[in-house]
């Protein structure tokens, strides 16, 4: 019997970001309109591996996923050993279209999660011409922090409790293996990594005041965010979506933070649907 | 005035008092543990709970109140969120330590420092309890 291969293939793409050389590692599979996908702060594009391998997006979609530097198998520039490292509004936004430029994405969509779901809103507000949908998992434009984040960065403190912290927001609905496999993504973080991502999401990146220019007529919105995340909770994103004409929102049953790789059966009843809609606009030449 | 015995639904007094057993006969967690020693103290509304942690074992655990006894930490929460906590499907946002303490339901206080270089052992100490629903009934 022959092995079984998952059907993702990983390279590496070279790119320059912040003036400096970068190699950044991504994965694709699947064929159709491009669909990048954006992992979690002090993640990596694992998250996505069952979207990955379902048919019933592969068929339509080719789906990327790249590792924001400092992450999963992206090298860190040159040199990081002397530095903190910290993501802003201005690099993320600058790691996401020169990624999207490299690989001569044509207007993709895009797919993001947590800090993933903060930058879409940035990128729909300053940058929606560029893409033909953007998806928004467990995103508000601003939502009130809970812990410290000194935590997440000393040398007396094990980085394993970047999983003990991430750990409460999955849904306790979700299979065991995958709660243990999305937590494993957190123990493999670089030290200061996780903490890097949520200066983004804590201090640089509230979005408040930009969110009213967004127009989903340029580009379609959609929020998703699952009843288990305390993080970014339900209500969160609703607040965001009242203030942007013509976003969609779905409150996901039995999900946390984490819904493409918590729960991947369970996220594909609210996702899929998502797609199909993605796909009916650009048939109808949206 | 004398402490009284501080009185908590019968229910939750048999989850707490049933943690040294959840917690030392399972392997894996003490394992996670294994390198921790702490007391801590649990509030279940009125009623304290002193928890010595040795090696990741619970060695023992009182109920107070005990005025002149050390803890690390305290984790202080109503009956209410007790029970919502250790239902074996919590509800959304009463599923978790953080989630209870960010809506204010459940109070952290004291040394930080041995609950956060240890949080997934105790995450999953504190929700061991979860497990005796399925075997009470």
């Amino acid at each position: 019997m022959p092995a079984q291969i998952d059907p993702i293939v990983g390279r590496y793409v070279h790119v320059t970001l912040q003036g400096r050389p970068h190699r950044l590692y991504f994965e694709e599979a699947g064929a159709g309109i491009p669909l990048v996908c954006l992992h979690t702060a002090g993640a990596d594009g694992r998250q996505f591996r069952h979207l990955m391998t379902d048919t019933a997006v592969t068929d339509g979609f080719r789906v990327l996923t790249f590792d924001l530097p400092w992450h999963g198998k992206s090298t860190p520039p040159d040199g990081w050993q002397d530095e903190d490292y910290r993501l802003t509004t201005a690099t993320y936004t600058e790691a996401i279209r020169t990624f999207c430029a490299a690989l001569d994405l044509e207007r993709p969509a895009v797919l993001g999660c947590s800090i993933g779901g903060r930058i879409v809103l940035s990128l729909a507000a300053h940058h929606a011409a560029e893409f033909r949908a953007l998806i928004g998992l467990e995103s508000a434009a601003f939502q009130e922090s809970w812990y410290d984040t000194d935590w997440l960065y000393r040398p007396d403190v094990h980085g394993e409790v970047c999983a003990g912290l991430v750990s409460g927001l999955i849904a306790p609905q979700s299979p065991p293996t995958a709660r243990w496999e999305t937590l494993w993504h957190y123990l493999q973080g670089g030290p200061g990594v996780f903490k890097g991502d949520l200066y983004f999401y804590r201090v640089d990146g509230d979005l408040r005041d930009q969110i009213g220019r967004i127009d989903t007529r340029t580009c379609p919105l959609y929020l998703l965010t699952g009843e288990y995340d305390f993080s970014c909770t339900p209500e969160d994103t609703i607040r965001t979506a009242q203030q942007i004409s013509g976003v969609e929102v779905v409150v996901m049953r039995e999900l946390g933070h984490f819904p493409m790789s918590e729960n991947p059966q369970q996220f594909r009843g609210y996702i899929l649907p998502v797609l199909e809609r993605i796909r009916n606009d650009s048939r109808a030449g949206r | 005035m004398m402490p009284s015995q501080a009185s908590t639904s019968n229910d939750l007094a048999a989850m707490i008092e049933h943690l040294p057993d959840l917690v030392n006969g399972d392997a894996a967690l003490v394992r996670r543990g294994r390198t921790l020693t702490v007391d801590v103290l649990i509030e279940i509304g009125a009623a304290p709970y002193y928890l010595s942690i040795a090696a990741g074992r619970i060695a023992r655990i009182e109920r107070g109140p005990l005025l002149t006894r050390s803890w690390s930490f305290a984790i202080r929460g109503s009956e209410h969120a007790w029970r919502q906590f250790w239902l074996p499907m919590p509800p959304p946002h009463f599923h978790d330590l953080f989630a209870l303490a960010k809506r204010g339901e459940f109070r952290i206080e004291g040394d930080f420092y041995p609950l956060m270089s240890n949080l997934l052992y105790f995450k999953d100490v504190l929700s061991a309890p979860r497990r005796l629903a399925g075997e009470a009934h």
